[in-house]
């Protein structure tokens, strides 16, 4: 009578997907904010060389997670609109399921204007942005980030200030994830010896275990009145 | 936490007569003061200056309690928010919402008393520590909890969401409590417990100078526990009220 | 008429911010009714009707849908039940055979059945044509049918309808009547919460008045029309107020 967990996630995340593909507002959204982003902290931040090495890091993830709340807002918001959050719990399907299920989408979304970045920002600054390393820990941080973010969504998009106040309630609590994700990513792109900051990906590895373990248990409290 | 527990949290039907004062607070009411006489009272005369950094130091007296204290409320907004949640009864978020007010106030006095101490001592009102960075995150989130209470009409929905940011909140009190194990980088001293630190400025022993444990334990009293419990249960009390006059108001509308 | 009960509530007590809004509330529905839940607004309907399909708890009472409880076998509930509410629930950038797809799956229908279902579905709401156009393309009549196709993907015994006829057109409504009747028919059990005094009479077999948190009236519709019934309506409410 109830519907696995695999299923009903597999159901949501093609549903998203599907509807992004035939559209493609969001990740063109996301996107073109990511790359107008990266030319604003250019000019702002005046990147010159020495510069660079510093705040490439800072740039790059500022960058996604602001596109990221983006994506996060729409995605959520779109299951507000025609109450389609309410058509999904009312399936006999676990709660996670839907949490988990809107979760892969927004970090897949997420992940892949990071992982678009990467080649433009190689090129603009002339770094090589290009290493396991770095897809590695953009993959954790991008994960983490969601995770929280795809709760807060879900709550915020049903406040009155809707989607203006997803940032601020949002920042504070991923910023450690953000804080160990840029760290890591500044110690990779220095070529400093692995030892001396393998403990970055290590954090931000206990952080995303952490962060979803307590969202996969306060979603059903999010949207069980 | 039994101080928490016995509180008078509960009332039966909202719109009766609001409890009278338990006799257990108008003592703690007259307690709490005379607790902060004293330990200031040990804090300004019976501790001895400290050989280094001179009469600032005695700032660290307030400055660590007060950070407990908020982290007790804290906690108590944890605690509240879980029970909550599972509950559903109102009187656990206005445990959670007084947390968060109290646990504010006394971070900023954590904040306010180290800033006072670092202008002599690091020669800057603030540094990006990650330690203070860390705590400045901290205070931040519980804006946002509040700004988050203030974005919801219906108080169902609004006390069900604070629960669970006031839950998720917390990891950001907890990572300020452990940053300097993790980054052993910060010049923030560690002056209780095991220290990993290199580069730690303003460093003293709690053992050197006479009167330095008096002073601070003198201090947990008033900031790590008097203080937070009052002012949390006045605030509880108050925010039963509150509900208590809207429910009367929303009756007459009724009629 | 069937005398097994098909809905059974106890005592049911809902506050709201410390307001009850159901206050012991005492209710059986058999299969194969349609009732209509009336009263005014804030008089406790769609909170009922919400409770019925598992989305809200009650603060006290007991919920029995098909001899299972809430919220304990709410799974259980769920997938015999159908809801229909004044938002469209589907989404607007997929097709009506996406929609019913994705709905389809989340009720664990079997993939190889579901294809016919969702044909079947599509033809008995006059869908069969559009069916794989992109539901915002739909009028609001066309999106009415759909509505009710989601519901009954999962061929539910129950079909709970909060407000279905808020923001129809005429010819919608019309529409939506119709559907209804062939619900009806096909023996599934309905309740709606409605405002349309208009409609009752001749679409349901029961109305059920709620006033202050309990009901102020339950009977059946047979012999009654629509004058008769705002009659009773506005006694029964204005009772419940000058108490």
């Amino acid at each position: 009578m109830k519907t696995s967990f695999f299923r009903a996630v597999s159901a949501i995340v093609r549903k998203d997907l599907r509807i992004e593909f035939r559209s493609r507002e969001l990740i063109s959204m996301m996107g073109l904010f990511a790359l107008l982003s990266i030319l604003v902290f250019s000019f702002a931040l005046e990147l010159d060389r020495i510069a660079r090495q510093e705040a490439i890091s800072g740039v790059l993830w500022v960058t996604v997670i602001f596109a990221s709340i983006l994506g996060l807002n729409r995605s959520l918001a779109a299951e507000r609109d025609q109450g389609n959050l309410d058509a999904m719990l009312l399936a006999p399907i676990d709660r996670p399921a839907v949490f988990i299920g809107k979760l892969v989408g927004n970090f897949l979304f997420s992940l892949l204007v990071g992982l678009a970045l990467l080649p433009v920002m190689a090129a603009l600054y002339n770094v090589n942005m290009i290493q396991p390393w770095v897809l590695l820990v953009l993959t954790l941080g991008t994960l983490g980030f969601s995770a929280i973010g795809t709760v807060l969504a879900t709550m915020t998009v049903q406040t009155r200030t809707r989607e203006s106040l997803l940032p601020i309630v949002l920042l504070p609590i991923a910023l450690p994830v953000l804080l160990a994700a840029v760290r890591a990513t500044t110690n990779i792109l220095s070529g400093a010896p692995q030892d001396e900051w393998i403990a970055w990906p290590q954090i931000l590895l206990v952080l995303d275990v952490i962060y979803l373990t307590l969202c996969v248990l306060l979603f059903e409290y999010v949207v069980e009145e | 936490m039994t101080a928490v527990k016995s509180m008078s949290l509960s009332t039966a039907d909202p719109a009766a007569a609001a409890p009278a004062r338990p006799r257990l607070l108008t003592i703690l009411t007259i307690v709490t003061p005379i607790a902060l006489v004293i330990s200031l009272y040990v804090a300004l005369f019976v501790a001895r200056t400290e050989v280094d950094q001179g009469d600032v130091q005695r700032l660290f007296y307030i400055h660590l309690p007060a950070f407990f204290g908020g982290f007790f409320a804290f906690t108590a907004t944890v605690v509240g928010g879980i029970a909550y949640l599972r509950t559903r009864n109102a009187k656990w978020d206005r445990l959670a919402v007084a947390g968060v007010e109290v646990g504010l106030a006394l971070s900023l006095i954590n904040l306010l008393t180290g800033m006072f101490w670092a202008r002599p001592i690091w020669n800057t009102w603030w540094t990006w520590d990650p330690r203070l960075t860390a705590e400045a995150i901290m205070v931040l989130t519980y804006f946002a909890y509040l700004m988050l209470r203030a974005g919801i009409d219906n108080a169902d929905t609004r006390r069900r969401f604070a629960a669970i940011y006031g839950v998720l909140a917390f990891t950001t009190v907890i990572i300020t409590l452990v940053i300097t194990r993790i980054r052993p980088d910060t010049i923030h001293p560690v002056v209780v417990g095991p220290s990993v630190q290199t580069e730690a400025q303003g460093m003293f022993d709690i053992q050197a100078t006479e009167g330095v444990r008096l002073a601070l334990y003198t201090g947990f009293i008033p900031w790590a526990v008097l203080i937070p419990v009052t002012l949390m249960w006045y605030r509880v009390r108050l925010e039963a009220l509150a509900e208590r006059a809207a429910l009367l108001k929303s009756r007459l509308l009724e009629r | 008429m069937n005398a097994a009960p098909l809905i059974e509530v106890t005592g049911l007590v809902k506050a709201f911010d410390l307001l009850p809004i159901l206050r012991k509330l005492d209710l059986t529905i058999y299969r194969g009714e349609f009732v209509a839940l009336l009263g005014a607004n804030g008089a406790g309907k769609s909170t009922l009707l919400r409770m019925l399909a598992g989305m809200s708890k009650p603060s006290a009472g007991v919920i029995k849908v098909g001899g299972w409880e809430l919220p304990g076998e709410a799974h259980a509930v769920r997938s015999q039940i159908g809801v229909v509410s004044h938002k469209a629930l589907v989404y607007e950038a997929l097709s009506a055979r996406e929609n019913l797809r994705f709905f389809g799956q989340l009720y664990n229908l079997a993939p190889t059945a579901l294809d016919g279902r969702i044909d079947d579905l599509l033809g008995q709401v006059g869908l069969g044509k559009r069916g794989d156009d992109l539901v915002r393309t739909y009028s609001r009549g066309m999106l009415q049918r759909l509505t009710i196709a989601r519901a009954l993907i999962h061929n539910p015994d129950i079909l709970l309808l909060d407000e279905p006829y808020t923001g129809l057109d005429v010819d919608a409504a019309g529409v939506l009547d119709e559907l209804l009747r062939n619900a009806h028919r096909e023996g599934r059990t309905i309740v709606m919460t409605t405002h349309d005094l208009a409609r009752v009479p001749g679409l349901v077999s029961r109305v059920v008045i709620l006033a202050r948190g309990v009901i102020g009236l339950d009977t059946p519709t047979i012999g009654m029309d629509s004058v008769r019934l705002s009659q009773i309506y506005t006694e029964v409410t204005s009772m419940a107020s000058a108490r």
